[in-house]
């Protein structure tokens, strides 16, 4: 088998997986207490005309007609309106997707940043004092809610020492980076914590391996037989790690967002749960599922690149 | 001298106590010479090997002496360290599959090798390196640039790390158990090969091998290991002929090959290999020693020397 074909199973796969996601997003909401007519109406509406929005609903059909209306509806990008904005739920989440896109990856970057290099330090002076304390500080950050860690940073970095702004997303790339640094760095801390810890085990384990010592036995310079020969080998152990970290990293944008009032989709999730806007708790739950998997394959490609053996 | 070891010792720091790997070792290589090592398994050869490439870990404690055309290899800095690798002194290690890096194509890891010491352009390190492969036996050595290392045989592995270790022409090979993954006929190839480099470049050559046939056909010198020691070195021809030294005479009794008489009987060595951990007050091999005296368990043996013959062993008169 080749890596094409490879390729092309995996993303076969991810097909009967966006309509198994797809079902469980359509069942989960109708396990949600209250009703979509009531949460529309409010408590004291007329017999006539919750019928009416009943049926406006569509909930007046059978549960599979309902399924397939909702999943056709989906494969179309129409995911309803919302109750508490009275847009198009697609519209909603379109112009809400690409503050948290640019904090996650953003986030992303920072902890990778951060990780990689500390993780090197980390292993290459295995339980000396760089170790250890490399160590006890993301030990620190990885048991300090995320909320807090956002609070912290807050008041210190831009409530006193004005470096940043308090919150916001602001106009254009540049601002909009700038606005979500901070969000970014506290989501970024624990994920670093995970990743450097992973990273740190994984450099260990390759570091005595036979050929490592036969690329210093060539004579290769430090730099490269770290770079290529012991970072490409430990990157395949942890590159799992960082595909099923998004999920985390999802769920912690939906408190960095509230604590720092980034407009991204996240906030909008805490939102539409208070206000009980099920069209958009439905498709945004939908569509941070399909980030997942698309990070989970995304994920396997970069592994794939990594290592040679994949697919064989 | 190109290579000379003097007392070189070798004590690993392990959870259960230190390990004495090697023990006072004494080496000699003449320009474009070949010193075959010999011992059985766990006498110290590779980690010797190792501890002269300065390639041990922090675990191990390295002393004595290793001079490279008379420069103290144990005191070079980490730059001159790292043209005497590869480019002076090129390692052939045990483990071919090891050895290799999986996630690399071989193409790289041979082209990573001329780049750090040749000043060829890509170009001529493609050509170099297709020339390594064909000097190595491997074929189409086009399309095997591009392969990584599961996609090789075991034997292509060992060709292949022994066409790494060659790359940027050493003057000296240190080859820990080259031909082991290897057929008949193609360990024939290479060592041919190894012969015909060391004519031709003029390339010294310290061969580890369990092969006592295979010392006999290509080495001018051997040296046989026991517990981390050199127990007794000299001519292949006149060693093999009439050993000085009681293990030198049990491994030959104890091997097939043309280094043992021919027709006699293989006589295993009886007993278990020597703890490390625990060195002996005498000698190593005395417990183990079928014709060891009273003094052998007590006081160790010292190197003795009888021209180009050297052996440690209070019985040698009697062997
Ligand atoms: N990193 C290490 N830590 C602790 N002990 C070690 C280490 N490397 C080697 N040793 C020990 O040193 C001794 C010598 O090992 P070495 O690999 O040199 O043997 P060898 O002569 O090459 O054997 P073989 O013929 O099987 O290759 C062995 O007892 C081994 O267990
Ligand atoms: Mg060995």
């Amino acid at each position: 088998m080749n890596k094409g074909t490879w390729l092309l199973g995996r993303l076969a796969q991810i097909v009967p997986s966006f309509v198994f996601i797809g079902i469980v997003v359509f069942v989960l909401a109708r396990l949600l207490p209250g009703d979509p007519v009531s949460a529309v109406l409010g408590d004291h509406a007329t017999d006539a005309t919750v019928a009416r929005i009943t049926a406006q609903l569509g909930l007046d059909r059978s549960i599979p007609v309902q399924l397939l209306h909702f999943l056709g509806g989906v494969v179309q990008g129409e995911f309803g309106t919302s109750i508490a904005y009275r847009i198009p739920v697609s519209r909603l989440i379109l112009e809400r997707l690409p503050a948290t896109l640019i904090l996650t990856g953003l986030s992303m970057a920072i902890a990778l940043a951060l990780a990689v290099p500390l993780a090197f330090i980390a292993a290459l002076k295995a339980n000396r004092w760089p170790d250890l304390l490399i160590r006890g500080v993301f030990q620190v950050g990885l048991s300090t809610p995320i909320f807090y860690v956002g609070l912290l940073l807050l008041t210190v970095l831009a409530a006193w020492a004005h470096l940043f702004p308090v919150g916001g997303y602001g106009e254009g790339w540049g601002e909009h980076l700038w606005h979500l640094f901070l969000p970014a760095l506290t989501l970024a801390l624990s994920f670093a914590a995970v990743l450097m810890r992973s990273l740190r085990g994984a450099v260990l384990d390759v570091i005595n391996a036979e050929f490592v010592d036969f690329a210093r036995a060539k004579g290769l310079r430090a730099r490269l037989v770290l770079g290529r020969h012991v970072l490409r080998n430990a990157l395949i152990a942890t590159v799992s790690l960082v595909g099923l970290q998004v999920g985390s990293l999802l769920g912690g944008a939906v408190i960095t967002e509230s604590v720092f009032a980034v407009p991204g989709v996240g906030r909008l999730m805490v939102e539409s749960i208070f206000a009980r806007d099920y069209p958009v708790i439905q498709a945004l739950t939908l569509v941070l599922a399909v980030f997942v998997s698309l990070a989970l394959l995304a994920t396997d490609i970069v592994q794939m690149w990594l290592d040679p053996r994949v697919g064989k | 001298m190109s290579l000379v070891v003097r007392d070189l010792r070798v004590v690993f720091d392990t959870p259960k106590g230190p390990v004495w790997a090697v023990d006072g070792v004494d080496l000699e290589v003449a320009p474009g010479a070949v010193l075959g090592l010999v011992g059985e398994s766990g006498s110290g050869k590779s980690v010797t090997l190792r501890a002269i490439a300065r390639l041990l870990h922090a675990n191990a404690t390295v002393s004595g002496e290793v001079l490279w055309e008379d420069e103290d290899v144990l005191a070079m800095p980490p730059d001159r360290l790292r043209r005497l690798r590869g480019a002076e002194i090129g390692i052939v290690f045990q483990e071919p599959m090891a050895a290799l890096n999986p996630v690399l194509t071989i193409g790289l890891q041979i082209d990573e090798s001329l780049e750090a010491h040749t000043e060829l352009d890509t170009k001529g390190r493609r050509a170099r390196a297709l020339e390594l492969l064909d000097l190595v036996g491997i074929a189409a050595g086009g399309a095997r640039l591009g392969q990584y290392p599961h996609e090789f045989s075991g034997g292509m592995r060992q060709r292949a790390m022994i066409a790494i270790a060659l790359a940027s022409s050493p003057k000296l090979l240190l080859a820990d158990d080259p031909t082991t993954a290897l057929d008949v006929t193609i360990q024939d190839q290479i060592l041919r090969l190894l012969l015909r480099l060391k004519a031709e470049l003029g390339m010294g050559l310290v061969l580890v091998t369990h092969d006592l046939g295979v010392v006999a056909q290509t080495c001018e010198r051997v040296a046989v290991m026991y517990a981390g020691r050199v127990c007794e070195a000299g001519p292949v021809a006149s060693v093999f002929a009439s050993p000085r030294h009681a293990y030198t005479q049990a491994l030959l009794r104890a091997m097939p090959g043309e280094g043992a008489r021919a027709g006699a009987k293989l006589v295993p060595i009886p007993g278990q290999a020597p703890r490390l951990d625990r060195p002996a007050q005498g000698c190593a091999f005395q417990p183990r020693c079928t014709v060891s005296e009273s003094a052998c368990e007590t006081r160790r043996p010292s190197m003795e020397t009888d021209g180009d013959r050297r052996f440690a062993c209070y019985a040698e008169a009697r062997l």
